[in-house]
């Protein structure tokens, strides 16, 4: 087990920088989940820790080592992939043998070992078989056995789940926070599903362009992020985001001919753009309205009711997340109160985070 | 529907097996008759009495009332050799190509494939000459060497195997450097043992590309110890101003058939088993 350090890595795919400078610390025993949409560089971060991929600039440590230009093997990881990538002319023993037979194991251990991570993922009646013989869900838990036999200081999964079925996605993913409690090592998984990511995660690293929008627990990523790309792609439905200018005061943002009072003031920003950010649960109607919008759309999902419904003043779309036994008709008009302690204020140019 | 019509289906097959067996049945029958018998002109369609005579004599002499050539054993000799030495050679020199075109990054190594795949587009026929002057300035007459090297480089097999490891996914090589295989290991723990079906279908085309290779061994060998079958058979059909043996004439073709079918009938069943087992 070992901690991972990431010293300003970037890459370069020809003219194109697909990684602009990433600089964080995975701790040792963490369990790390970059988080991001397609095409935000996050495999490609992942591919340089693993040394498939050469990065630009920056460097790579592994525990207290620098593996900047050490070999895939040398580096003591094992990378569980989407497409589970076992030999598919292998049992799945020699599958998960593998790696050791070719580091010259002798065979007694690589046996109890082997034996050991197949008890582990219950994967015992299932040795001698092919992988063509398996299941989805099969094959992925013996690609993690051949990473847990060779007893890697970290572990990186790309993408793991995104090959199996809803129900099967969910299963695999308790199981590999089970087997990240009982084996504590230090783990580094790429997805762009936010549930994975909010439930696997001790730390998110959230990237976008190329860029780490974010690092923080699930908790704090949700409740505060750091700018409105980090807002509106984690949550479902996402953060609703509203254009206002503050006003002169710094205190209250004004929507159209609304003016909505804030928690804390941001003088600095008076009578600048800004972007309102409200959780789509933390809209409620009644009360001291604020903000007057009329129902577009009402989808009843028995627990919640989500309703959309374009505002009166800006003419956004919001979506509300109101109780499942709420009335809601479409066309009507709704009052809708927001505390000022759930109002997130963002900067309209550079999307940045300033505060409730 | 389709069983009334069956029998339709049944006769055009009936008649297909029967155009293309009835030369054969021919080369069999006329095997086992007398050289009087056919040179009349009247073989009859049922088998002889003469098999045991003509096939002993084909194999062991080659030699008939007035044809001369080497026997039938040691032309089927050389040509098994001939025929699995390039079957070899073929095979190692494009599976290795095709690995090093495909898995490794090194200057030019697209000319390279283009080199390889432009020569698929020369016929043997039109660098024959300056082939041969090589063959014959390195001593490569009347020798296996000289029989097979030239055959061996082969376009075809190259872009075959490349066509294969291109499918082979990303991933699985990638599996294979963190698992700590190096590109040697790789090839002969993955994909080698992949390949096995390409292989096989490889290996049943290649030997039947060398039996039957006829202009090659016309130039290169001169004397009749390094005669190969497929020259052999011509060279019993041309004896001139003479009556033709051609009960050893078909023994011997028949003999010539027995390989290549044998290689086809035996490598056919790890075709299939190649077939059902492999998946990437």
């Amino acid at each position: 087990m070992a901690e991972v350090r990431l010293g300003g890595v970037t890459k370069q795919f020809g003219a194109v920088r697909v990684i602009h400078g990433v600089d964080c610390t995975i701790a040792d025993g963490e369990f790390v989940v970059i988080l991001g949409p397609s095409g935000c560089g996050k495999s490609t971060l992942l591919r340089i820790i693993a040394g498939l991929e050469q990065q630009t600039s920056g460097q790579v440590f592994i525990g207290p080592r620098d593996v900047t230009l050490v070999e895939p093997k040398d580096r003591n990881i094992a990378m569980v992939f989407q497409n589970y990538a076992l030999y598919p002319h292998l049992s799945v023993f020699e599958n998960m043998a593998y790696g050791l037979k070719v580091r010259g194991t002798p065979r007694a251990e690589v046996d109890t070992r082997v034996r050991r991570a197949a008890r582990t993922l219950e994967l015992e009646a299932l040795l001698d078989r092919r992988p063509r013989q398996l299941s989805g869900g099969q094959r992925q838990r013996v690609a993690m056995g051949r990473a847990i036999v060779r007893d890697p200081q970290v572990f990186l999964f790309d993408e793991p789940l995104s090959n199996l079925d809803a129900k099967l996605r969910v299963q695999m993913r308790v199981e590999i926070k089970r087997l990240h409690q009982s084996l504590r090592t230090t783990s580094v998984y790429v997805t762009h599903d936010q549930v994975e990511a909010m439930t696997l995660a001790d730390r998110l690293i959230v990237m976008n362009a190329g860029r780490v929008e974010q690092i923080g627990t699930p908790l704090e990523v949700y409740t505060t992020p750091a700018s409105t790309f980090v807002g509106g792609f984690i949550g479902s439905p996402p953060m609703n985001m509203l254009s206002g200018r503050l006003s002169a005061s710094g205190d209250s943002v004004e929507l159209g001919d609304t003016a909505v009072a804030l928690a804390g003031a941001f003088p600095t920003h008076a009578g600048r753009p800004i972007v309102l950010g409200i959780r789509p649960e933390h809209m409620s109607i009644g009360g001291r309205s604020r903000l007057s919008a009329s129902v577009e759309l009402v989808e009843a999902l028995g627990a919640d009711t989500l309703v959309h419904a374009t505002t009166g003043s800006a003419k956004d779309i919001v979506t509300l997340r109101l109780p499942g036994d709420a009335r809601v008709d479409r066309g009507q008009r709704l009052a809708i109160d927001v505390a000022p302690a759930n109002l997130h204020v963002f900067d309209r140019d550079s999307g940045q985070r300033l505060g409730r | 529907m389709l069983h009334e019509r069956s029998w339709h289906a049944h006769l055009a097959l009936v008649l297909g097996v029967a155009v293309f067996a009835f030369p054969i049945y021919m080369a069999l029958n006329g095997s086992t008759w007398d050289a009087g018998t056919i040179g009349g002109g009247r073989m009859p369609l049922y088998p002889g009495a003469e098999a045991a005579a003509n096939y002993g004599q084909a194999w062991f002499s080659g030699e008939g009332a007035r044809a001369k050539g080497a026997p039938v054993s040691v032309m089927m000799i050389n040509s098994f050799l001939m025929a699995v030495i390039i079957t070899l050679g073929k095979v190692a020199i494009s599976i290795i190509s095709a690995y090093a075109v495909v898995f490794f990054a090194f200057p030019l190594r697209m000319f390279f494939f283009w080199m390889i795949f432009i020569t698929l587009m020369l016929p043997v026929e039109v660098r024959i000459i300056p082939t041969y002057a090589v063959a014959a300035n390195l001593g490569l007459i009347d020798s296996f060497a000289g029989l097979t090297v030239p055959l061996i480089a082969s376009a075809t097999a190259t872009l075959l195997f490349r066509q294969f490891f291109l499918t082979i996914p990303d991933e699985l090589v990638e599996a294979s450097k963190i698992d700590g295989a190096g590109p040697l290991r790789f090839f002969w723990d993955t994909v080698l043992p992949l390949s096995r079906t390409n292989i096989a279908a490889l290996c049943v085309i290649l030997f039947i590309y060398g039996w039957n290779q006829y202009l090659w061994p016309l130039l290169i060998t001169t004397s009749p110890e390094m005669e190969t079958i497929v020259i052999g058979i011509t060279k019993l059909v041309s004896t001139a101003d003479a009556h033709t043996d051609w009960n050893l004439i078909m023994a011997t073709t028949v003999l010539a058939m027995l390989p290549p079918v044998a290689v086809v009938i035996l490598m056919q069943r790890w075709f299939v088993r190649g077939l059902i087992e492999s998946e990437k």
